[in-house]
């Protein structure tokens, strides 16, 4: 067999372990999100942090519980590594300084963890597993509830109430996210990842030198950096390490985590409006355009145009010899399709047009399937967008699910969808026309502008990937792309637990002959066309720019 | 007690983000660490560490590659070596990473011939990925006797790579030069091309810039597919890669079985017992570890180094 079709047998094995796996995922999540009863452990969680588990949530105070929850966790996490030098188990590192902690502080809380940090030499064990990797979960957590508030939006009718904020966060941790990542680290152990407190272990190799072999709890991060759509790696060099993705195989079920939760809440969508088919609409929409990004950088990647890939033969710079060129590519896409930013090779390297797919991923916004929870509600809000394209095209008011898009709804959805172009498009711009942000360029011409194009662009989606070669450990980069992180993430999240609110509080109308059925091919067509169409529109001068300006000489 | 509505839900927020520190960010690892003490696991838990056959020390991880380079940064030519690598000076798990140096990174930053006269390096200069690919390609070459030439590489192992100066068309290209210089080529080595479109090819100056012209990249009649694979010239993603693909394995063994004083057939054999697979026949790519094929060739031939 040669790669070629050993890597699409790859890609669709993962295609059909995640189809396998999203109706029951999808289903069990719907009942987590439902179910009236408390564990005993929930039960007594709830007491400590002192809040009524049955008291539900209005928009407002919904959306301030997770601005207060945010705002706490940012502030605690910049202190733990401004204070790492006095904690226990901090491999003698010193503090992190203090434009960088805030730029990881606000990267990890907004499920973005873009890195402007080398692990191995920044960070200690206990700021990694009791800062960091907490924020991996409850950041993902996070995501999924302010979702499901949009779901139940959706699902009620006369109500102001969207369910409660702490209840969605700690059963997303401890029913979802901890049961699969307890198993998910093991079979990562087996692989061969480490899991251990040591510190480096300084060995005398074969040749003379020596190395120091790092340890580390890296599978149990591994695991939530995965299945959590997160990406902080705990070395550098993220799931290219040895240590941190071993094997072929453990890089399958690494790709499989990055997917599993994205492509699985369309069903839980589904299963709780009461229209499964609902669901399998949004799944496909998702599907389309993940199977075409797939197949672009498989493509780019197979094809190794550009000058330096022709002269070595293969598109292999930044690539591991035991993941090869095409599973290196469905990593990739996966990655920036969903807002991971996890890398298992260095996107910086790949060629031009393989690169500017994996821009074009996040610039879809990250709904394909996107990051856990923000590409539900990511691709909800296309949804009401086409509905209303269409309602415009024939003349009626627009509805979606029972609900209509009036004024309101749709400035909220339109305000959502033009907030991270302008922050990543402003932040390029802004970057480029100082001297702060051209010095971080390590590539000249074409290539330096898309390296600030990708860092903006991943900042503003939360994606956490980078053409790496940027050096973004500065005042400037850390402090701007901070800012786009904290924005990219928390505007929209206000704004879709504002149209969560008031379509809850409408009364459902009922289908007509004259409604757009939401359900069938025609509108996964129509959603999949207003993503495509809305993305060329937004960013396709800054593409020329960069990486099109590169690759199409 | 009396407090602003304001703050109760951050209190709250914080109580939450504690609780949720411990059952996560302390009770989880711990588990994890706690089951992975398990026989079957532990050793791997522990970084899959392995000893010399000769004396029982620990000589690396499995999993992490290593340079088989002797002191002075030489390669040692008993050992099969691992790819070039971007991790610190190679191969430092301290300093992961990958060199980030783009498709199109074509152009070098000559050093200053200044300081190198008195033994420094000229912090400023670079190699451009295009010249690291040539160099390492015409090195590997050299060192298992074959042709190291590739596509875009000069015979002198420097990217190939032409700064056309004159009036642009209105496709932007240079139609009629009034000057090329071969930008990566430092005066006074010859150009690899003695003209081009008519007008004599200049060697590279320390400190002029080239960039006005049109940058072009110069295919040269290197063969489509070169003799050294693609990962001899191409650093890891990691910069910890353990492992290399059978081709550049195969290469080296006629150099490794002449220096050991073996019979090839014996070095082949010895790597077809380590070469990997696809998992499954189609996860991956084929590779070979290069620690434990080195371990396995002391072990069975001891060579005198």
């Amino acid at each position: 067999m040669g790669p070629t079709a050993a890597g699409a047998l790859f890609a669709l094995s993962l295609l059909v372990a995640v189809a396998l796996v999203h109706r029951p995922l999808g289903d069990y999540m719907a009942r987590v999100f439902t179910s009236r009863h408390h564990v005993r452990a929930e039960w007594w969680m709830y007491r400590l942090i002192g809040v009524d588990p049955d008291g539900e949530q209005t928009w407002a105070v919904y959306a301030r519980s997770v601005l207060a929850f945010s705002a706490v966790s940012v502030l605690f996490l910049y202190g733990f590594q401004r204070l790492q030098s006095h904690l226990f188990l901090n491999l003698g590192l010193p503090a992190v300084k203090s434009d960088l902690a805030w730029n990881t502080a606000v990267s990890f809380v907004t499920n973005t963890n873009w890195q402007a940090y080398a692990g191995e030499s920044t960070m200690g064990h206990l700021v990694q597993v009791a800062g960091l990797a907490v924020q991996n979960f409850v950041s993902a957590a996070v995501g999924i509830a302010v979702a499901i508030a949009l779901v139940r939006g959706f699902a009620r009718s006369r109500t102001d109430k969207l369910g409660n904020f702490w209840v969605d966060l700690v059963r997303g941790c401890l029913r979802i996210l901890l049961p699969v990542c307890v198993v998910a680290a093991v079979v990562l152990v087996a692989g061969g990842a480490v899991q251990s407190f040591v510190e480096p272990q300084t060995v005398q190799t074969l040749s003379g030198a020596q190395q120091a072999v790092t340890g580390g709890p890296v599978a149990s991060q591994e695991a939530i950096k995965n299945f959590g759509t997160n990406g902080g790696g705990f070395y550098n060099a993220n799931s290219a390490h040895p240590f941190e993705n071993p094997t072929v195989w453990t890089n399958w079920v690494e790709i499989f985590l990055l997917l599993a939760i994205g492509f699985s809440l369309p069903r839980t969508f589904g299963r709780m409006v009461g229209d499964l088919r609902q669901g399998y609409a949004i799944v496909a929409v998702m599907a389309v355009l993940a199977i075409g990004s797939q197949l672009a950088v498989h493509g780019f990647q197979l094809a190794h145009q550009g000058t330096v890939p022709t002269a070595v033969g293969a598109a292999t710079e930044g690539i591991e010899t035991r993941f090869g060129v095409a599973n290196s590519a469905a990593f990739a896409s996966a990655t920036t399709l969903t807002s991971t930013g996890s890398v298992n090779s260095f996107h910086d390297s790949y060629t031009s047009l393989g690169g500017a797919v994996l821009l074009a991923n996040m610039m879809l916004g990250e709904v394909a399937p996107g990051g856990v929870g923000s590409g539900l509600y990511g691709i909800l809000i296309l949804a009401v967008v086409t509905v209303f394209v269409a309602g415009l095209m024939v003349g009626r008011t627009p509805e979606f699910l029972g609900k209509k898009i009036r004024a309101r709804e749709i400035k909220l959805a339109s305000l959502y969808f033009l907030t991270t172009p302008a922050l990543v498009l402003l932040g390029t711009a802004v970057a480029m026309a100082l001297p702060e942000g051209r010095e971080g360029m390590l590539n000249r011409g074409p290539h330096g502008l898309s390296e600030v194009l990708y860092a903006f662009t991943s900042a503003g989606n939360n994606n956490g990937s980078a053409f790496a070669g940027l050096a973004a450990d500065t005042t400037f980069y850390n402090t701007a792309l901070g800012l786009a992180m904290l924005a990219g993430r928390f505007v929209p999240v206000v704004l879709v637990l504002a149209l969560a609110g008031s379509l809850a509080a409408q009364r459902s109308t009922p289908v007509t002959a004259g409604t757009l059925p939401t359900h069938r091919p025609q509108f996964v067509g129509m959603v999949a066309g207003v993503t495509v169409i809305l993305v060329a529109l937004t960013f396709f001068p800054a593409l020329a720019l960069g990486p099109l300006a590169e690759g199409l000489r | 007690m009396y407090l602003p509505t304001w703050i109760r839900p951050h209190l709250a927020a914080l109580r939450a983000l504690l609780l949720l520190t411990v059952v996560c960010g302390v009770l989880y690892p711990l588990v994890i660490t706690g089951i992975v003490q398990l026989p079957a696991l532990r050793e791997k838990a522990g970084g899959s560490m392995i000893e010399a056959a000769a004396d029982g020390r620990l000589v690396g991880s499995r999993l992490i590659g290593q340079a088989f380079t002797g002191k002075a940064g030489s390669a040692l030519p008993q050992y099969f070596h691992s790819r070039p690598s971007a991790a610190g000076n190679g191969y430092d798990p301290l300093a992961t990473g990958a060199s980030n140096l783009g498709p199109e990174d074509i152009v070098d930053v000559l050093p200053d011939p200044a300081p190198q006269k008195t033994g420094h390096q000229d912090p400023e200069a670079r190699q451009s990925l295009l010249t690291q690919v040539c160099a390492r390609s015409r090195a590997v070459g050299a060192q298992e006797g074959v042709d190291g030439s590739r596509p875009f590489c000069t015979a002198g192992g420097v990217g190939a790579t032409l700064s056309v100066i004159g009036p642009r068309d209105a496709t932007g290209h240079v139609n009629r030069p009034r000057r090329v210089v071969s930008v990566n080529e430092r005066c006074p080595d010859k150009p690899f091309l003695a003209t081009y479109r008519g007008v004599r090819v200049e060697c590279a100056r320390y400190g002029q810039d080239y960039s006005t012209g049109e940058i072009l990249p110069i295919r040269g009649n290197a063969p489509k597919t070169p003799k050294v694979p693609a990962d001899a010239v191409t650093a890891s993603g990691s910069g910890l890669d353990p492992d290399i693909s059978p081709a550049y394995a195969r290469l080296q063994a006629p150099r490794v079985a002449r220096v050991r004083k073996i019979p090839l057939r014996s070095v082949l054999d010895l790597l077809d017992q380590h070469t990997t697979g696809r998992t499954l026949g189609f996860m991956g790519e084929p590779h070979v570890n290069v620690l434990q094929l080195n371990l396995d060739l002391d072990r069975r031939h001891p060579s005198g180094t």
